[in-house]
């Protein structure tokens, strides 16, 4: 029954036409993790012009077709990371080889996808580890405009766009080429880094503390919330202008790009750390009635409710980072995610530095370490990125009618020693080298 | 009475280390194999190692079943516990400076350190000069004063530093044909940091000559003036003189043989590569000289000198014979350096003893204090980590330090303690608010006082 299906799977699309195409395919035999389902052993994967054809135990390749022994071996829908930088940002100290953060504070008119350099050495980095997708911001980090000196403080820093770690072009590379505006949320303390956040309720007693006395930090903060709402109110009027074809209305970039956030077709993505900012931006995302994803939040134990009640959906930041102020727990950062999960929050990671995306299956595990259930974070970096993210139809998962973005492994993919051994994007097979494997065999072969 | 109370309380807790018997964990001891059995600690020493060991009568049992032991982190690249700067970045040889004269034992990094298995971490001067300040080791005892975190007995150390970072200070700020904004220092490339090292060793060999030709002549009762003490060079004596350490911040393969040669012609051994990232490329070079090498696991691309930079580095430099380290250089990183380790076994194929070793006995050998750490054997410091899982991956997490055989750090109290912790911050933040709250008294000394 299934050799027929797929023989006429065959040759409705031109038998020879698919045999002969790269991204037609049966992986042989394998344990399919498939994450939105229990796993399935012993069972065969059938990628047919780079989605998902087929899984089942029965399947059988007909002449011709290529298939990928993998008993043993496991398969997993690749990993998606919430939060980078690729494409855009190359050696982080080298103003020149930096695309993340451009002048202006209000600048939703930027894409971020049209700047990503489909060569950067980091995506043959990142992909060796199995990590298929990635959310490029505008910004992402400790970015901006200042980043390099000069220009102000970003409000808002651009679209970002969810790519494949592969592909010819940065069209070829988009999965949704805006996937989210982003929004840098004012805070009084700074935010992340070492000790950099201090909370209100010490703030408060600590003149100086935030660059000034509280009181004026308190007043600058109120001044650019204030700011941002009339941003969001011109971009409101803008919207009824239109609508109402007037004569003489003039579009303008910036407010047209504003349109889908104020249809809650994009969400915003709101880039906000401490409870007290994350609780200011849901409050403003109430206000202005638009669809809100919460950037590396901390303190998740004291927001988790408020963000569940409001089907609030965050991406936390980097889990093996350091506790945000002394008092914290030396494992703050560690149970943020196990956090999360207690108060029912949807969630996935991010690592928002290129450097370390190749490691977000560790992010991952150390939130096992710490509390979180294994599904969950294996959920964290697949299925939930591409809910969250508006893809859940085509990645996140390994199912019928999604993009054959498969990673093969030897063992549990958040486990340190484990290899990838076969990646597919699209159903295109990546070869596990890059850069630094060429430099590897290159000085091994040293005499 | 409570400042009189309190460090009596210190003492009593950190002093009187307890016989422990450690029992039926999977012990991995890095010299000797890992092994499933109990580990005997008795006077801050491993006093027994095995599946079956004689209890001592009225040693207190940890029981460790399902649990690991490894020998106690040790970073062999750290800048915790450092008070405020740690670079001296006004000349390019600041060899008279110390770490050791800032040390801050309050740090809390050295808690968090310490409840990422760090038992003992090489603190290091900055890298903003060719030749830096002098370095040590500190164990992470928590709770004792500076001179009481200090490695006893370690053979102190000092920094050098290659490439980006020295000549970073001698390029004006503002970049090619900008009107410099501060003084250029020298050296403002490579060519200069190599001329800077040899102009310094050259002046350190004349010194030591001066200081040998009187020695030998007061050895045999000559009543000669001494030469002048000079605290910049005395450490560069001692560097020739094999009695100090030197650890070179380096990264591309061109500044470390250019390092390895400048170290041959004055005689003297350069003991460890730090960063070496480009290591991998003269890994026979460095096996030669002698010199360890203590990396990074993964780090890469943060600047130009890191673009060559890969995981495999250590793996390359280990099988070309070269004793590898990795280590953190950051107080984040620092607290995860078992999964580091784990990147070893992924990148490069080493094996779990060996990869284990890069951040417990080869690091003590790089220090010169693997007589005292770095593994599990009888006659050794009590510095024991236990895990709950396998130590080389993300999913462990420590459950118990040991430094000198007493507890240092142990979860369940961390975390049972916290409570109580936040309630007296509350409290004193309380407190605060209503002082704040009172009327301010009219200041009685006129301004301008």
């Amino acid at each position: 029954m299934r050799a027929v299906e797929i023989m006429g799977i065959l040759l409705g699309c031109g038998m020879a036409a698919c045999a002969a195409s790269d991204n037609t395919f049966l992986i042989r035999n394998a344990d399919v993790y498939p994450v939105t389902g229990a796993e399935m052993k012993g069972v065969s994967v059938l990628v047919q012009d780079g989605r998902v054809a087929d899984i089942g135990a029965r399947l059988v390749a007909p002449k011709g077709m290529r298939v990928v022994e993998a008993k043993g071996l496991r398969v997993y829908p690749g990993m998606i990371d919430s939060g980078t930088e690729l494409g855009l940002s190359e050696i982080s100290a080298v103003r020149e080889s930096v695309d993340t953060g451009e002048l202006g504070e209000f600048m939703p008119q930027l894409h971020a996808v049209v700047a990503i350099n489909p060569d950067s050495e980091h995506f043959g980095v990142v992909r060796v580890n199995g990590i298929t997708s990635a959310m490029t911001f505008p910004s992402s980090g400790a970015g901006g405009g200042g980043r390099f000196g000069g220009g102000e403080r970003q409000v808002i820093a651009g679209q970002a766009a969810l790519i494949h770690t592969d592909g010819w072009t940065w069209e070829d590379m988009t999965v949704n080429r805006s996937a989210a505006m982003h929004l840098i949320f004012p805070s009084t303390g700074g935010r992340g880094g070492r000790g950099g956040a201090i909370p209100d309720s010490v703030l408060e007693l600590t003149p100086g503390a935030a660059g000034g006395s509280y009181t004026q930090a308190r007043h600058t903060y109120e001044q650019q919330i204030s700011k941002l709402n009339d941003f969001f109110d011109q971009a409101r009027q803008y919207q009824k202008e239109k609508n109402a074809h007037g004569a003489g209305f003039k579009p303008d970039l910036k407010m047209e790009a504003m349109l889908p956030v104020l249809e809650g077709k994009l969400p915003l993505a709101v880039s906000a750390s401490r409870a007290s900012a994350i609780h200011d931006a849901i409050a403003f995302s109430e206000k202005q009635h638009v669809k809100i994803v919460i950037l590396q939040p901390r303190d998740i134990a004291k927001v988790g409710a408020e963000l569940k009640a409001k089907n609030i959906p965050v991406i936390l930041g980097r889990v093996l980072a350091l506790p945000e102020t002394e008092d914290d727990a030396y494992d703050d950062a560690f149970t943020q995610p196990a956090e999360a999960n207690k108060a029912g929050v949807k969630f996935a990671f991010g690592t928002f530095n290129n450097e370390f995306v190749r490691n977000l299956p560790y992010q991952a595990a150390t939130a096992v370490g710490f509390g979180l259930p294994y599904d969950e974070a294996l959920k964290a970096v697949t299925i939930n990125a591409a809910q969250i993210w508006g893809a859940s139809n085509d990645i996140g998962s390994v199912e019928k009618g999604k993009w054959a973005d498969l990673m093969v492994t030897n063992g549990d993919p958040l486990e340190t020693q484990t290899q990838v051994k076969y990646l597919f994007i699209k159903g295109r097979e990546i070869p596990l080298v890059n850069k630094q494997t060429r430099l590897y065999d290159k000085y091994m072969s040293r005499q | 009475m409570n400042k009189i109370l309190l460090p009596a309380l210190l003492v009593v807790v950190h002093l009187s280390a307890e016989t422990y018997v450690i029992r039926n964990a999977t012990i991995m001891t890095v010299a000797k194999g890992t092994l499933k059995g109990s580990i005997v600690v008795k006077d801050g020493k491993i006093s027994e190692v095995g599946e079956k060991v004689m209890e001592p009568a009225g040693a207190k049992i940890i029981d460790a079943a399902g649990q690991y032991v490894i020998p106690g982190i040790i970073d062999c690249h750290s800048h915790i516990a450092a008070d405020g700067g740690i670079n001296e970045g006004s000349v390019s040889v600041s060899s008279m400076v110390d770490i050791k004269d800032v040390i801050n034992p309050e740090d809390i990094a050295i808690y968090r350190a310490l409840a990422g298995g760090v038992t003992t971490a090489n603190i290091l001067h900055g890298s903003a000069n060719p030749i830096g300040g002098q370095t040590l080791p500190l164990k992470m005892r928590w709770g004792k004063d500076a001179q009481g975190m200090i490695f006893e007995g370690a053979t102190p150390g000092i920094k050098f530093a290659l490439g980006e970072n020295p000549k970073r200070a001698g390029n004006p700020a503002g970049g090619r044909g900008a009107p410099p904004t501060v003084p250029a220092r020298y050296p403002a490339t490579r060519m200069g940091v190599e001329d800077t090292i040899r102009e310094a060793f050259n002046e350190a060999k004349v010194y030591k000559a001066e200081w040998d030709a009187y020695d030998a002549s007061a050895a045999k009762g000559g009543h000669g003036i001494p030469p002048r003490k000079d605290l910049k060079l005395e450490p560069l004596k001692e560097v020739l003189e094999g009695k100090r350490y030197v650890h070179a911040h380096c990264y591309r393969a061109d500044e470390i043989l250019m390092l390895l040669r400048v170290a041959d012609e004055f005689g003297f051994k350069i003991r460890t590569l730090q960063h070496v990232l480009e290591g991998y490329k003269v890994a026979k070079e460095i096996a030669a000289h002698g010199a360890g090498a203590s990396t990074f696991s993964d780090w890469w691309s943060y600047k130009v000198e890191a673009f060559d930079a890969i995981p495999y580095n250590a793996a390359i430099m280990q099988k070309k014979g070269v004793i590898v380290s990795l280590n953190s250089d950051d107080a984040e990183l620092m607290r995860h350096l078992n999964s580091e380790a784990g990147k070893a076994m992924k990148y490069g194929g080493l094996s779990e003893t060996e990869a284990l070793a890069m951040v417990t006995l080869n690091p003590a050998k790089q220090l010169g204090i693997d007589n005292r750490v770095g593994s599990i054997e009888a006659g050794k410091d009590a510095d024991l980590v236990i895990y709950d899982k396998f130590p080389l991956s993300d999913y462990a997490k420590v459950q118990k330090v040991l430094i000198d055989g007493t507890i240092y750090f142990d979860r369940d109290n961390e975390v049972s303690g916290r409570a109580a912790k936040q309630a007296e911050k509350q409290k004193l933040i309380d407190k605060e608010k209503q002082n704040q709250q009172r009327p301010q008294q009219a200041p009685t000394r006129r301004q301008g006082q």
